[in-house]
């Protein structure tokens, strides 16, 4: 406990303390509230598999969509320094598609779920180079760039399949939306795993964190450096795109269904609250996707705690915004200057504390 | 010599995390006095100065305005202390007009009539001297304008301290002069003006008192008479000049006959017109003229940094494709670029990233290097170079200017270039580093390496350069070598009329 307060706090606040005491206290103000709250028990589901339920399973297995765009939102605000405000309706696009390209097969199989699943790929990372060229190649603001997706995207997924929601049932989209039979951990929860650690191989394989801090923390001197800014950021884009189409995915196949007005409705906003709460600056430069990963759990779990106390749908916003607003204000710098000069001073008078006393 | 004293700043105190950065100085500022604040890079200038405008808190000692005890908590308290500053980079708005920029933040009253305005600003900028209007938007000004409407903005608000950061440094002689008229004026009417420069001539030049600075402690307050320059750079960097004259002395600069590194014909970018340029192994050349005559455009050409319009070139013989920054460093050149700050670090990133940035663009994407390679890289050039940091890990935008530049050199170090261009590498740093800076220059030569240096100061490229090539609005006019190269020809050089050809005299 002691080496965990000691990296928590000592030599100021590091980026994770905010939302990891936020996660804290959300779980500690539940389990007074009720104590049965974060029970996990094991239960069977429709197809008689044994799975993990309770509400901490709920809010992770929530928090899956969020999670993964939120890992590639944090890159897209750290090389272009603004955010993509397009990212719910590219997911119904690509969800769409995945859609679309199920339904063109007689039956569904292994295969055809991959093909499907890689047409949304392809067509997501195709808006994301949309994107990313215009706020790369003709230098405008990312907000106002994916402005014109987040207006245009949700008709182009009407247009997909013709206005209809359609439906699509299967064991593997069942599967993929809910449990894979045998495995007690929701798909999704497991999914976002996998997200995490191909960012983390992509980091680990090839410099492209060091690039993209560069590019977004000074522009000229990286291009001077002899790297690609504009590459950088379409890349960034591009990679955001994979996200959503995953984000689509599971969302799909939570449902059975793909309804391109409600899928991951509002999703972007949560998604840039999840970028700023796990403590990567909006403004671009350096960044840590695990914040962004917390970020979005915080959120989630906000939501459901919420909803557990039996908040109405309509009023959940309104608290959401009140938690939110002091999230931002301890984790802005100069909340966080003032707190880590304080938390110094208690630590250095510790120390002349056990100095004296040794003496 | 019983001047007023207008300003006491008594056992001042400054801790940053790991580093006292200031230990226990004093100054005193009288009346209508110059009073010029040297020290090295590091030396606890400008958290001094910082201290003083609000910018950092003090952690001990008080601070007295004409005897009386103030608490300056923020810029805004040091500007109603009549505490103004002109900060060495701009701190204006490029995108508001001159005028606005001038009365920003002090305005009283909702309603603003432009025209008065406009008016008011275009009087001061007269009454200056200043090559300014109001109606004009900043931004369009030259840098050393810029400067100067910073200054008449300081000026305007009756201040009683005038604090000059740097001012000079983006300046040519005939704008330097300009300011120094101005700082005599405001002397006469009774403001006590601090001079911070790296610039020893203008200190002699201009300045009654001398307070030195070291290693965040105060060595000295001296009279300027009393002082000779020698004895004053020696208290600055806290040795003997010896080493100083001994390098210019001894190093052997004449290059023997060898090879051609590079060549370029017809090279032009968007920022030059065409020019030749071309430089052999193990040479030291130069680019020198005034501000704005097209040596730093050149450089940049060669590099690849503007947008290359024509030119072939010929590196070893062979000829090569330089039209972004990428192909010259594949081709072994590298670049420190003149504004650091803009150009050079990425001040967020620790000190080893930024030294190992280059070459891990050059290695490619796909090829990290490991990060107890990237350590082991870090702690070499750390030493080699003597960068003072906390650790490796600190960001580099925290260390001091001089210390920055070293990150930069490590940087372009590491890649081993065989033609590296430095441009201004000196600017804005310490007389101690500044002659590492040089000894590097000189030891790489030795080594092989080609190297064009630019300096704002002649003094200096007569040291370290075998070759100087003299431009004048964006054009060659001249090549001095051997005996030519002494600043007398340089300055006839630059000022017209003689060409290279015409040496005989």
């Amino acid at each position: 406990m002691k080496k965990i307060t000691k990296k928590l706090f000592q030599g100021g606040l590091s980026q994770l303390t905010i939302p990891l005491i936020a996660i804290a206290l959300l779980l500690i103000f539940n389990l007074i509230r009720d104590p049965g709250f974060f029970s996990i028990g094991i239960s069977h589901n429709n197809d008689g598999n044994a799975v993990l339920a309770g509400n901490l399973i709920s809010i992770i297995n929530g928090a899956s969509e969020l999670a993964v765009l939120a890992m590639g939102m944090t890159l897209v605000t750290a090389a272009c320094k603004g955010q993509d405000i397009s990212v719910g309706a590219a997911a119904a696009i690509a969800g769409s598609v995945f859609v679309k390209v199920l339904k063109a097969g007689s039956s569904i199989s292994g295969g055809t779920v991959l093909l499907a699943f890689l047409s949304a790929c392809v067509v997501a990372m195709l808006f994301g180079t949309f994107n990313g060229i215009l706020v790369s190649v003709f230098k405008i603001q990312p907000m106002i760039a994916t402005l014109i997706l987040y207006t245009c995207g949700r008709s182009i997924a009407y247009w997909i399949n013709g206005g209809a929601t359609p439906t699509v049932s299967s064991h593997i989209i069942t599967a993929i939306g809910s449990f894979i039979p045998g495995i007690p951990i929701p798909t999704p929860v497991l999914i976002v795993l996998f997200v995490a650690i191909l960012f983390k191989l992509l980091f680990h394989f090839t410099s492209l964190e060091l690039f993209t801090q560069s590019v977004g923390i000074n522009q000229s001197a990286a291009r001077l450096n002899g790297i690609n800014p504009t590459f950088i950021k379409l890349l960034s884009f591009i990679i955001l795109g994979v996200c959503v189409a995953v984000a689509g995915t599971i969302g799909v196949s939570r449902l059975g269904l793909i309804n391109h007005e409600t899928l991951l409705l509002d999703v972007e906003m949560d998604t840039i609250l999840a970028v700023a709460i796990g403590g990567n600056s909006l403004g671009g430069g350096k960044f840590k996707i695990s914040g962004s990963i917390i970020g979005a759990y915080v959120i989630q779990m906000l939501t459901i705690t919420l909803y557990a106390m039996k908040v109405s749908s309509t009023d959940v916003k309104a608290y959401k915004a009140i938690v939110i607003v002091i999230l931002v204000v301890i984790g802005s710098p100069v909340v966080k200057a003032r707190l880590s000069k304080l938390i110094n001073s208690l630590f250095s008078k510790k120390k002349v504390a056990v100095k004296g006393v040794q003496s | 010599m019983q001047a007023e004293i207008l300003l006491q700043m008594k056992g001042i105190d400054k801790k940053f995390p790991g580093v006292l950065a200031l230990n226990g100085v004093d100054f005193t500022l009288r009346k209508g006095e110059i009073h010029a604040l040297m020290g090295e890079n590091g030396a606890g200038k400008s958290t001094l100065i910082k201290v003083l405008t609000g910018v950092y808190q003090k952690d001990g000692g008080e601070i007295l305005l004409e005897g009386k005890a103030v608490s300056i908590r923020s810029p805004q308290d040091a500007q109603n202390n009549g505490i103004s500053t002109v900060y060495q980079e701009i701190t204006l708005c490029p995108n508001l007009t001159v005028s606005e920029n001038m009365f920003i933040g002090r305005e009283t009253g909702s309603f603003i009539n432009a025209k008065k305005r406009e008016k008011r600003a275009d009087e001061i900028l007269q009454s200056l001297g200043i090559p300014a209007r109001g109606s004009m938007q900043l931004g369009d000004c030259s840098l050393a304008v810029q400067q100067m409407v910073a200054i008449a903005r300081a000026v305007d608000m009756n201040c009683k301290v005038l604090i000059l950061d740097e001012p000079t440094s983006s300046l040519d002689d005939k704008e330097v002069n300009m300011l120094f008229n101005l700082m005599r004026d405001l002397k006469g009417k009774g403001v006590g003006i601090i001079f911070v420069t790296h610039f020893l001539e203008q200190v002699y030049e201009v300045s009654d008192r001398i307070t030195v600075l070291r290693n965040g402690e105060l060595v000295g307050e001296y009279l300027i008479e009393e002082l000779p320059r020698v004895a004053l750079v020696s208290k600055m960097i806290g040795k003997d000049l010896d080493e100083l004259s001994a390098l210019s002395e001894s190093e052997e600069k004449e290059n023997k006959e060898s090879e051609v590194l590079y060549e370029a014909k017809g090279l032009s970018s968007s920022e030059t017109k065409s020019f030749d340029f071309s430089i052999k192994k193990g040479e030291v050349n130069g680019f020198t003229g005034l501000l704005g005559s097209g040596r730093s455009e050149s450089v940049r050409a060669i590099f690849g940094a503007d947008k290359v319009n024509s030119g072939s070139i010929k590196i070893k013989g062979k000829d090569v494709k330089i039209t972004k920054p990428i192909d010259a460093m594949k081709n072994g050149i590298g670049y420190l670029a003149e504004d650091r700050k803009r150009d050079g670090i990425i001040a967020e990133l620790s000190v080893r990233e930024n030294i190992i940035l280059a070459m891990q663009v050059m290695n490619g994407m796909f090829k990290p290097i490991s990060k107890s390679e990237q350590e082991a890289f870090a702690d070499e050039y750390i030493k080699v170079l003597n960068i003072k940091t906390a650790s490796k890990e600190t960001p580099v935008g925290s260390l001091s200017g001089g210390n920055q530049q070293k990150v930069i050199l490590a940087r372009w170090l590491l890649t081993h270039p065989d033609y590296l261009i430095l441009d201004e590498p000196t600017r804005g740093i310490d007389v101690g580093t500044k002659l590492e800076i040089q000894k590097l220059v000189l030891k790489l030569a030795k080594e092989g390496v080609s190297v064009t240096f630019i300096s704002s100061e002649v003094e200096e490229m007569l040291r370290t350069c075998s070759r100087l090539i003299v431009m004048r609005d964006r054009n060659i006019v001249g090549e001095l070598k051997g005996k030519d190269l002494n600043q007398e020809q340089v300055m006839k050089t630059i000022a017209g009329g003689e060409a290279k050809n015409e040496k005989d005299n």
